[in-house]
């Protein structure tokens, strides 16, 4: 069975003090698929899930949820139809006054109608997991950046979304750190089959979980290919991309030498 | 004349700004208000906040109401004396205070010590993106932080400003009763013949909307510290944020405070 597009941009264009950050991006994000956002700072890959998300929107184009149009919708339809988001912001964006578990629990506490015990039980179930049993009465400041990573990833997915958006999710991280992250969002992928949009640096680890890689460059996305598409493209822009990602640290045998 | 085309750009340009400004403060209190109205209703959260605005401010009130009290004791018992009436001093005090000067200060104290730490709470959350989880997550964070901020709010500040007038009466009849040597129960008395309901009503309906006032400022500001100008992101940012929303709210306390007597008098 194809998959279908759950999110759909078309031609989403957006500017900040009259300067272009967006400019016609094109982009399908396939049901149960990977898509990995790359390209360098700056360009507006986070701006592009902030506006998926219906936090920002376009000056004009159109943001597509099943072909519903995010930004013409009620205030309280577009909290139904974040009820399918899961985000892992790149800082995490923990509640500081809050434990671990009381930020895990909270999607649940507002969100659904479940009692205590259930609750305790989702929960911990998430912690386990992520690897984090014990931290529940823990604060945000007592964890490391990699736990923190990973709270905020129990939190995306204890209520169990369609689709959820990583943003950077291994940035200031180390490489043990990283690819720790990477087995945890393997494993959860493997076992709730959601939907992920990843906007990520850290190439060419993340096109080993990639379905589909898109890269932005000044405002426009350029190809949204498989991962091997995307490394032999001959588009002039990608290939500088996968050459500058992907290729040697020296651009010449004399500097290397040196 | 380009030098007029560019004064006349700013001005356009800051009067755009004050009107969006407006626009949005107004927009944030009608959702916060009708958040308020919304159930399920936020009780622990809202007892919660009423201990931090209400009960931990309670000591400054306490401190400022006699000291205030005391002072106008003090003035109220020289002045009365020029004209041999210090029997009046009671109800000098009592109505100078239930009036105007409880709701006032007691607003101002709150400001001060509530309000500055609601704007850097809400700053804080917006800069690190809490805000934008919680709507990610379809939490409405009017409901969820501002609400229960808004009925603590208007809970706390008449009960604040009870304590404010009492202390304060209390404060002036040790010091010109028992310091002084005013007749303590002329003190009394004049009070009780004097100050009558509507008196009491003013004070209740103004520090309801100081209230109201203190939380909308001191909440919106930091919910939309990002769109500030000469701040915008980063706790430099919120710093700045928190000392214009103190100030803002402590101006348009004393504004409202004219315009309050005005419409009850």
């Amino acid at each position: 069975m194809n998959a279908q597009p759950v999110v759909r941009l078309i031609d989403v264009w957006k500017s900040f003090d009259s300067q272009p950050i967006l400019k016609g991006v094109n982009l399908s994000l396939m049901e149960g698929k990977t898509t990995v956002i790359v390209g360098a700072s700056g360009q507006g890959k986070t701006l592009i899930i902030k506006h998926i998300l219906g936090l920002i929107r376009p000056d004009s184009g159109k943001v597509l949820f099943y072909g519903k149009e995010i930004n013409s919708v009620s205030k309280k339809e577009l909290m139904e139809i974040r009820m399918n988001f899961g985000v892992l912001f790149q800082n995490a964006a923990l509640f500081d006054s809050m434990t671990v578990f009381d930020n895990v629990a909270l999607p649940l506490r507002e969100r659904t109608k479940k009692s205590g015990e259930e609750i305790k039980k989702t929960v911990h179930e998430k912690l386990v997991m992520m690897d984090l049993e014990g931290s529940d009465d823990k604060y945000p400041a007592q964890l490391s950046g990699g736990m923190r990573k990973r709270v905020g990833l129990a939190r995306a997915l204890v209520l169990e979304p369609r689709i959820i958006f990583f943003d950077e999710p291994t940035s200031g991280l180390d490489v043990a750190k990283s690819n720790e992250i990477y087995r945890v969002f393997f494993r959860t992928q493997q076992k709730l089959g959601y939907t992920a949009v990843i906007v990520s640096h850290d190439v060419p680890k993340i096109l080993k979980l990639a379905d589909y890689v898109a890269l932005l460059h000044d405002g426009v996305i350029h190809g949204c290919l498989t991962p091997e598409e995307f490394q032999l493209s001959q588009e002039p822009l990608i290939r500088e991309y996968v050459e500058t990602t992907m290729g040697p640290l020296y651009s010449s045998e004399t500097e290397e030498e040196l | 004349m380009m030098k007029m085309l560019g004064l006349f750009e700013k001005l356009g340009d800051n009067a755009l700004y004050y009107v969006n400004q407006a626009g949005r403060m107004g927009i944030f209190l009608f959702y916060s208000v009708v958040s308020v109205f919304r159930p399920p209703y936020k009780i622990f959260p809202t007892v919660r906040q009423i201990y931090i605005i209400g009960t931990l401010s309670i000591f400054v009130i306490l401190f400022t109401g006699a000291f205030t009290g005391m002072v106008l004791g003090l003035q109220g018992y020289h002045t009365l004396r020029k004209f041999g009436a210090q029997g009046l001093l009671g109800s000098a005090v009592a109505l100078s205070l239930i009036r105007e000067l409880g709701p006032v200060l007691a607003a101002l104290m709150v400001t001060g010590r509530a309000g500055s730490a609601i704007c850097a709470e809400i700053g804080i959350m917006r800069i690190s993106e809490q805000i934008d989880a919680l709507e990610c997550m379809a939490i409405d964070p009017h409901r969820f932080i501002m609400a229960p901020k808004f009925m603590a709010g208007i809970i706390s500040l008449p009960l604040l400003t009870a304590i404010f007038d009492v202390t304060g009466i209390l404060g002036g009849y040790v010091v010109g009763v028992k310091l002084l040597g005013a007749n303590e129960g002329a003190y009394f008395s004049s009070m009780y013949k004097d100050v009558e309901f509507e008196d009491i009503y003013m004070g209740f309906v103004k520090s309801l909307c100081f209230g109201l006032l203190i939380i909308w400022i001191s909440a919106s500001k930091g919910y939309y510290v990002h769109l500030e100008r000469g701040g915008g992101f980063g706790a430099e940012g919120v710093s700045i944020t928190t000392t214009n929303a103190v100030v803002l709210c402590s101006v348009a306390i004393l504004l409202f405070d004219y315009f309050l007597t005005s419409v009850l008098l």
